[in-house]
């Protein structure tokens, strides 16, 4: 229990705390959400959390849409890792109809998907280092972020929301010069993330703000539900991607990093422990591509996958799917599925119920950052005000996927 | 710890509750009356080691005449990697279920987001209130009778294709 400062007599109409207002727009919660705080001194006795002001409805949104022209929605959950979103949207139809996607298709969704948890992760840990005062981290790895950005760039026009990928596959082969900026990424970034984890994870002031700050115990953790990195900095080592295995996760080799005290600098060593693996995962996708077939990048589909305009002008079967789908005129078996991905932040789960429509009966996004957000009282009441900061920062809250 | 054991445990536990069991999808599904929810979902974590609530969710059937909400339950399982879905009906117009707070934290928001857009009352939770949407707002959006859009416009109704 917190001791308190002030002691007021009884009935008083003042109060011993102070109520400030964290948000809605603060440069600590990097988005649109409020957490009114009682403070008593230095101290945050309570935090109550208000969220939904940019709320969308999407899963409203989404009961009128046809299914392909539901994942730009997606992108704009967890937009600091668009693609995952993307293509966990893409498998859940998959599986619904129950199709089949080629082995080169997996590899390459892997690659992007890791590249897209990576960038992710630069974002959070960086960001940490600009709330604790060291703002140098924040602008090297920005550039390496950037450079994943023109990798999607290459492949789908778009760089932060996405819409990446299609239901079967790719949109488009990836082309020359992106898989030469896959590989100078490759080349460069240990270095950079050799250097970023210099930077920070022995500085004598970011360990002193962090260790032993915004701490939850792994039972706590399970509890609330939590997923993702923020779990397993708790010691708890439940990854989606290898629990329920999807796109092939299960032929790659990747640790699982965890860390044991679930405080602020643990969330740190285990995000940056993740981007090591996510490394490896990527190198080990290059390797199996290598003496594939290069020109397969898709699913044969054609009641999803938009054929050749050549084939649309030319071929009566190609112009009937082609108007299909462009009308989103494409039925879905009925049926009820639940899949998930290991998003940037955690488990990212879809609940798609189909009566055999054009649209979903019922979408759900379980959204690993809704979820986990509402232990951040527990989390911080206790601790020293600038401690909330670091642990809302480390925890990676991004109001999209809070909101939906 | 096997999908047959967890069947098998859960109906000899609740034998007069008729659980009716489905796996569509590869996915284990229960199918359970709406006043047990509490004592089955804690029988789950103490017994059978479902310790993690992935999700909860509404669902509306208008149609369902007697049993027009679902409330639908995300259940795993992390030893044995098992995942669980439990699906409760209520009617309409007395949408009363329990509230799983008291078993896991995280049914907290997961209930008030479920109460926010389809008003199904979790009796016990400590502060059953709107979460995305605004306070004022005085109806349940996700029920189907709400349409995205006004449904008397002229200008996008299109006989081929407008729906």
């Amino acid at each position: 229990m917190v001791e308190k400062h002030i002691q007021l007599a009884e009935n008083s109409v003042e109060k011993e705390t102070t109520t400030i207002n964290l948000g809605p727009t603060h440069p600590a919660t990097h988005g649109i959400f409020q957490n009114i705080m009682e403070i008593d001194g230095e101290r945050v006795i309570k935090t109550e959390m208000t969220v939904g002001y940019i709320h969308r409805a999407f899963e409203k949104i989404a009961e009128r849409r046809p299914y392909s022209q539901i994942t730009p929605l997606t992108d704009r959950l967890n937009y600091c890792s668009a693609p995952i979103n993307n293509f966990g949207w893409h498998m859940t139809i998959e599986k619904l109809v129950g199709l089949e996607v080629p082995k080169r298709v997996d590899y390459l969704r892997v690659i992007i998907m890791e590249l897209a948890r990576i960038a992710d992760h630069l974002v959070c840990n960086s960001v940490i280092g600009v709330d604790t005062g060291a703002l140098t981290p924040f602008t090297y790895v920005f550039q390496w972020r950037e450079k994943i950005y023109e990798i999607y760039e290459g492949i789908c026009g778009s760089r932060l929301t996405t819409n990446i990928g299609r239901i079967g596959g790719f949109e488009r082969n990836f082309p020359d010069d992106t898989w030469k900026k896959i590989h100078d990424f490759m080349d460069g970034f240990p270095a950079v993330l050799k250097e970023f984890e210099t930077l920070l994870t022995r500085n004598r002031i970011f360990m002193d703000r962090c260790i032993g700050a915004g701490p939850i115990s792994a039972e706590r953790a399970l509890n609330w539900s939590m997923t993702g990195p923020n779990l397993r900095a708790t010691g708890v080592d439940y990854d989606v991607r290898v629990h329920s295995p999807y796109s092939s996760y299960n032929e790659f080799d990747f640790k699982i990093p965890v860390g044991s005290a679930g405080d602020v600098y643990d969330r740190y060593l285990v995000r940056n422990g993740e981007m090591w693996e996510s490394y490896r995962i990527i190198q080990q996708a290059l390797d199996k591509l290598k003496g594939m077939d290069s020109s397969i990048f898709h699913a044969d589909a054609p009641e999803f996958y938009l054929p050749e305009k050549a084939d649309v002008y030319t071929k009566m079967e190609a112009l009937i799917y082609h108007f299909k789908i462009v009308m989103g005129e494409t039925d879905l078996p009925p049926g009820e599925v639940y899949h998930s991905v290991e998003g940037g932040n955690g488990e990212l789960g879809y609940y798609l119920v189909s009566d055999g429509g054009r649209t979903p009966y019922r979408l759900h996004f379980r959204r690993p950052c809704f979820i986990y957000y509402q232990a951040f009282n527990e989390m911080v009441a206790g601790g020293l005000f600038s401690d909330a900061v670091v642990t809302l920062s480390s925890i990676n809250v991004i109001a999209g996927e809070l909101d939906a | 710890m096997t999908k047959e054991i967890i069947q098998e445990r859960l109906n000899q536990a609740f034998t007069g509750a008729a659980l009716q069991w489905a796996e569509p999808w590869g996915m284990l599904e229960c199918t359970i009356p709406a006043d047990q929810n509490l004592a089955i979902v804690t029988f789950l974590f103490q017994e059978l080691g479902f310790q993690f609530l992935t999700d909860i969710t509404g669902i509306h059937y208008p149609e369902q005449e007697g049993k027009e909400l679902g409330i639908i339950t995300h259940l795993h399982n992390l030893k044995d990697n098992i995942r669980l879905r439990l699906k409760a009906f209520v009617p309409v117009a007395a949408p009363d279920i329990h509230s799983l707070t008291s078993v896991f934290s995280g049914a907290d928001w997961m209930e008030r987001e479920t109460y926010d857009f389809f008003g199904i009352n979790f009796v016990g939770h400590h502060n059953l209130k709107r979460i995305l949407n605004v306070d004022e707002m005085d109806y349940f959006p996700m029920r189907k009778e709400y349409q995205m859009e006004d449904p008397t416009r002229l200008d996008k109704d299109d006989e081929m294709f407008g729906r």
